[in-house]
Parts: structure tokens; sequence; C-alpha cells
């Protein structure tokens, strides 16, 4: 089994908080995996080191072997946790832009999305509400063929009916050979779609388990194991 | 996202209860192709690599047979899905005499209730 992203004693230090701190994983490929915890755990931090955002103070993360470069952002599809695309381009823009940033952009699979959920492609984003922003930009992220989709945040804020759109659309989209790494403490939500939960708590692992066996184990949802740990 | 999942419960042996009643109501007949993975984890909203495993599951208990190029089908005579709707009944009963005795209800209570319900009905 190919291993997509791993972390090797990674360590992010701001000053003297420690954001991360000694964190080791193996993400697998072919698996939709939950990065939970509360906020400030270092859920953004992980991502960011990882899209190479970010530079460790200690450690390394590798994608499919490398150390986060260029060739490492064409393998790799972020959905930061806030709007990142300029809002006063219109959703066609949008598409000619990723076109041209990424070579493995799939523009008829990011068009009939769109379609489907009657997106006005001569909309400008700021013109949209806040839930088709959300889509578009999931739109654009999942329709990349990547080894490696992180996604920060991507259902907060949005209805129900949304949310399932954004959970069915990262199902429908993701191949076999690619990671989904989703973040994200509405646990509930996502969690029939993990194969996998990661548990960050004050920058380091506390779990990193099976969904399945994990609801075998303790026989909770894995919400309410969350709970649990981390309870205040 | 039609299914409602309980939480205690590894989602799989959830969607195995499912295709199991599926089979005994009738809603898939011997020889019946099942939906595709990729198709059955978007309608019921949960990872493809969970419908899979379930599907893996209900191969071995001898339900389902995949062809090799084809697409998985049920695989069942008659006397099988007898068996299985025993079996689930079994499983309703037993929760059921579990509730009532909860209540304090001894056996006789309980078959005495469910005769008086049922002249009832």
């Amino acid at each position: 089994m190919m291993e997509t992203m791993v972390c090797n004693g990674l360590c992010k230090y701001y000053g003297s908080v420690k954001a991360l701190d000694h964190v080791d994983l193996h993400l697998e490929e072919g698996r939709i995996i939950g990065l939970l915890g509360p906020n400030g755990s270092g859920k953004t931090t992980l991502i960011k080191l990882a899209s190479r955002l970010l530079v460790p103070t200690e450690g390394e993360v590798r994608i499919c072997g490398e150390l986060p470069s260029p060739v490492t952002k064409a393998m790799v599809s972020y959905l930061p946790d806030r709007n990142y695309l300029p809002d006063w381009m219109i959703a066609r823009e949008l598409l000619d832009m990723y076109e041209d940033f990424f070579t493995d952009f799939d523009r008829s699979r990011a068009l009939d999305m769109l379609n489907a959920l009657s997106i006005d492609l001569d909309m400008p984003l700021k013109k949209m509400s806040k839930g088709t922003k959300e889509k578009v930009q999931l739109i654009l992220t999942m329709s990349r063929h990547a080894k490696l989709y992180l996604l920060d945040e991507p259902i907060a804020g949005v209805d129900p009916a949304a949310r399932d759109f954004i959970l069915r659309t990262i199902i429908s989209n993701y191949d076999e050979s690619a990671t989904v790494l989703i973040s994200t403490h509405l646990i509930a939500d996502v969690e029939s779609v993990l194969d996998e939960a990661i548990f960050l708590k004050e920058g380091k692992v506390v779990l990193h388990q099976n969904v399945d066996e994990l609801r075998d184990s303790t026989g909770k949802s894995v919400d309410e194991y969350f709970r649990e740990v981390f309870k205040c | 996202m039609t299914w409602k999942f309980t939480d205690d419960i590894p989602i799989y042996l959830q969607i195995i209860e499912m295709m199991k009643m599926d089979i005994v109501s009738g809603k898939y007949k011997s020889g019946d192709k099942l939906p595709a993975v990729r198709d059955l984890a978007m309608e019921v909203g949960v990872n493809p690599n969970t419908v899979q495993k379930a599907f893996a599951e209900l191969e071995r208990q001898g339900l389902v047979q995949s062809e090799r190029t084809s697409g998985r089908f049920v695989s069942i005579d008659e006397k099988g899905i007898e068996e299985l709707r025993s079996d689930i009944s079994d499983n309703y009963i037993a929760e059921m005499f579990a509730n009532l005795r909860k209540l304090g209800m001894d056996d006789q209570m309980i078959r005495n209730a469910v005769k008086h319900w049922e002249d009832k009905q």
C-alpha cells in the first residue's frame, strides 16, 4: 500500500507555543481520513505544512516520498479554511485560472458539478451566498486529479443540504489512489464518510484509528468518543 | 443520504443488516444485480471502502456472488431466505423480550401481553 503522506517527528513552534509537537503519521492511499481536534489543536498548521505554506521547526512531512516543493504542490489539492480566490472573478474565470495553474484540473468535471447546482457561470464570486461560495471552492478543489486532497473545514457554516452535497462530492470524486484529509470539529457530520480518524490534542496525535474498529472497540460513535477524550 | 445510522455499531455491519432486510423483503431477488459500490456509497452517504467491506462480508456469508466483470449478484435460494428471515425475526423478538423484562415482566406475562395486543388489533 502506497503512503501518500508521512510525517516524521514533525514540529512547528510559534515562539514558545508548540502548535505541532513531534507528530508521526502515515496516511495510505485510497482513504478518507478525518483530522479531528478542538480549536487550536494544530489541524490547520499540519495542513499548511503539507501544502508548503509553512516550514517545519523540526522533523519533516513527505508527500508521496517528496519533501514539500513545487513537485508536491502539483500533487496536492488544498482547500483553505477561508475564501482564497479573487472575489471579483466570475465562475468561468475561476475555471480558466485553475486550468492555467494546474495540469491535473478537469474542467468538464467542474462544469458538470457547477451546472448540476445551477450556478451561474457569469456571477462574480462576491455576489454568491456563503454556501454557494464554499461549494464553488470545493468543486474547484475536487476537480483536480490530485494524489492528496487537504480540506480544511470544508463543511463549516453551510446548511445541511449543502453539507450533504459537499460530502457526496468528496466521495464521488477522489480516486482510489488518492487520499483525502478532512479537518473539522463537526465530527457527527462527517463520520459516516471516514475510513480513519486522527485526534489532535495540543499539537500531539492522541489517536489514529480505523473508524469501524473504533466503534467496535468503544461501542461509541467517533463523535461521542471525541467528546469523552476532549471533555472540558 | 436516506439511511440513518446508529452511533455505536460499525457502519459496515449496519449496511449488511440493511442489505439483508432488502433481500428478505424481496427488494432484491435472487439473481438481481447489486448497485455498484460507489453508487451505493453516494446514495447513502458513506465511504466507498465501507460499502466494499460490507459487500465482501455478504459474499463471505454466501448471500452475494461477484462475477468478475459484470458486478455483484444476489445468490440465495428459498431456504436461505427463510433462514435469514428467521434470524432477523429472532433478533427482534429477543430485543422485545429484553425490553419487557426491564419493565419487570416475566415471560408468561409477556406472552399474555402479546396475545392481548393481538386480540385488540
